[in-house]
């Protein structure tokens, strides 16, 4: 029993302080995969601020943007001409995903957006493996897969540029959605379809200019997603992953997608070095969705969601 | 007050709407003089919910036409119909509720602003005085409707009868040339009743709005309209000043039920 605990709350604590380097080390690369879940999961937090939808698609656009890009650069396209197209792409797809998809469901229910948002992912899925074919391929865009030594410190090239990546493009949207008046259509859009249309908000374009961004960021997390792991179709899955960084962060919230993503990352980078001998390992696997149940029991509108009133 | 003046703001001509089979509007003609208040009443179900759907886009009618300020605008979207001047509000309250007060009245305020988005986003120049010229147009907007105590609340927790009023306040933040009322006092105590029809008749005759607006409360719409429409079952059957709408038998029928003896 002392052994237990001692394992539990003394030991970790202790290997941590004894090695300093290899703590941070550790630390670092939680931050790194924290921030690759934040990406994924900030697709989902436009598009939930803006319609009250819950697209399940997330995943299946970040697979769709990267196969589109390595199937044209392994076609001999030149990677910024690539990148360009491949955002024409994403652009093109949420305009018919708005004309054919969402205006035709104006008003319905928010289950009916989000049954269709899954009808969406299949399509997407096969859609892109008819296109590009079902093979893994490699995703190659420049940036070695090497690390270099700081103060002692190992750090990944391609996980450091990942990370910056994300950083700048959450801060960009962070103010571009809570500084201009595009933001506040956005919150107005997500609360009351018909009162918005009636203040002169066009509700089209407002999607348009969600999706078209959602699908942005999809691209950037395909690029990430599949330098390090490859393009294959298992990339969709990740959107599982980033299902417990909304509701740690909050559904409606951009920096809550971040810090969400961070705690997630750290904490289960942290657990499965330090505490993982304890059970045998394998706590990576199911620590956020542990984290995400508590939350779900304590604090269902996340760190920075907004509360949910509601009037009977 | 100032008067209405004879020039039609809006003209709704021979407009029905369907759906399906029913009728919901059966050629109803309409005109809403520049500055006055008309009140469109008639029993439930009447068609006035849906002749004020069609005024602001979210139905279009079959056949008719409808005018305004001398431009035909039958088949325009309510995007379209805002950004031309006409504000309305909503039966069933359609506030933005987890927005604060403050928010919802500044959404009010988005078709009149302009600008870079650059600009915007850096909160720098134009942006940034534009900002707070709209915020201080609000302001004036929160004095008037004596809403200042509850600027930064969520709207979606105020009492019934002060999201009808922040309603109203979202609606006057776009500055309309015409305001759609749908039963802004449904729901109030005699209290608030009496504040909202002060508020209207303020809103009449300080700005000069045109209004129209859905009233059930016979005394309310006697006080306060130059002018009132009745439906019935999707017809006009009646228009004129409030005395002689009152007066006229065929308006009697359509609330009490004709006797068959």
């Amino acid at each position: 029993m002392t052994e237990l605990l001692y394992g539990i709350a003394v030991a970790p604590f202790k290997d941590m302080a004894g090695s300093p380097a290899f703590f941070a080390e550790v630390l670092i690369g939680g931050v790194f995969a924290g921030l690759m879940y934040s990406l994924v999961a900030l697709g989902f937090v436009l598009i939930f601020k803006a319609s009250g939808v819950f697209n399940f698609a997330q995943g299946a656009m970040v697979l769709f943007a990267a196969l589109t890009l390595v199937g044209l650069i392994e076609r001999g396209v030149p990677v910024a001409l690539a990148l360009v197209l491949t955002t024409a792409v994403m652009v093109a797809l949420a305009w018919v995903i708005e004309r054919v998809v969402l205006r035709p469901l104006v008003n319905q229910e928010h289950i009916i957006l989000f049954m269709a948002t899954i009808g969406l992912t299949f399509f997407l899925e096969g859609f892109g493996e008819m296109v590009w074919g079902a093979n893994v391929k490699k995703l190659d865009i420049g940036i070695p897969d090497r690390s270099f030594i700081v103060a002692g410190i190992q750090i990944n090239q391609l996980e450091l540029s990942a990370a910056v990546t994300s950083a700048v493009l959450v801060a960009v949207l962070a103010v571009f959605f809570q500084r201009t008046r595009i933001g506040r259509a956005l919150r107005a859009v997500a609360d009351d379809h018909e009162a918005a249309l009636s203040i002169g908000i066009p509700l089209k374009t407002i999607w348009m200019i969600v999706w078209s961004v959602a699908g942005i960021v999809a691209i950037v997390a395909g690029i990430m997603w599949g330098a390090k792991s490859g393009v294959q179709f298992s990339l969709s899955l990740i959107a599982l992953k980033s299902l417990p960084v909304l509701i740690l962060g909050g559904f409606t919230s951009v920096p809550g997608a971040i810090v969400g993503g961070l705690i997630i990352g750290v904490g289960e980078k942290l657990g499965e070095v330090y505490w993982g001998p304890l059970v045998g390992g394998a706590i990576e696997n199911w620590f956020a969705y542990v984290l995400a149940l508590a939350f779900l029991l304590f604090r269902p509108q996340g760190l920075f969601g907004e509360k949910i009133i509601e009037r009977v | 007050m100032t008067g209405p003046d004879a020039r039609p703001l809006l003209e709704v001509a021979g407009v029905s709407v369907r759906f399906g089979a029913l009728v919901a509007l059966n050629q109803v003609s309409l005109g809403i003089c520049h500055g006055e208040i008309l009140a469109i009443i008639g029993p439930n179900g009447a068609g006035k919910t849906t002749l004020l759907n069609a005024i602001s886009g979210f139905y279009h009618p079959y056949e008719g036409r409808i005018v305004f300020d001398g431009k035909d605008r039958t088949h325009l979207k309510p995007p379209d119909v805002a950004a031309l001047g006409i504000a309305r509000t909503f039966q069933n309250v359609a506030l933005f509720k987890g927005m604060s007060v403050l928010d919802n009245l500044m959404t009010g305020r988005l078709l009149k602003m302009k600008g870079s988005f650059l600009l915007e986003a850096l909160y720098w120049g134009p942006a940034r005085r534009q900002e707070l010229e709209h915020r201080a147009f609000v302001e004036r907007i929160i004095d008037f409707l004596e809403i200042q105590a509850i600027r930064k609340t969520a709207a979606g927790r105020l009492p019934y009868g002060l999201q009808k009023r922040v309603e109203l306040g979202r609606a006057l933040a776009a500055e309309p040339e015409l305001l759609l009322l749908d039963e802004p006092m449904a729901g109030m105590n005699v209290e608030e009743k009496e504040d909202m029809c002060r508020f209207i008749l303020d809103v009449n005759g300080e700005f000069g709005t045109t209004i129209a607006l859905i009233e059930h409360d016979m005394g309310v719409v006697m006080d306060i309209s130059d002018r009132v429409a009745v439906l019935d079952y999707g017809r006009k059957i009646a228009d004129g000043a409030p005395e002689q709408v009152r007066k006229d038998p065929a308006v009697r029928d359509a609330y009490l039920g004709v006797s068959h003896d």
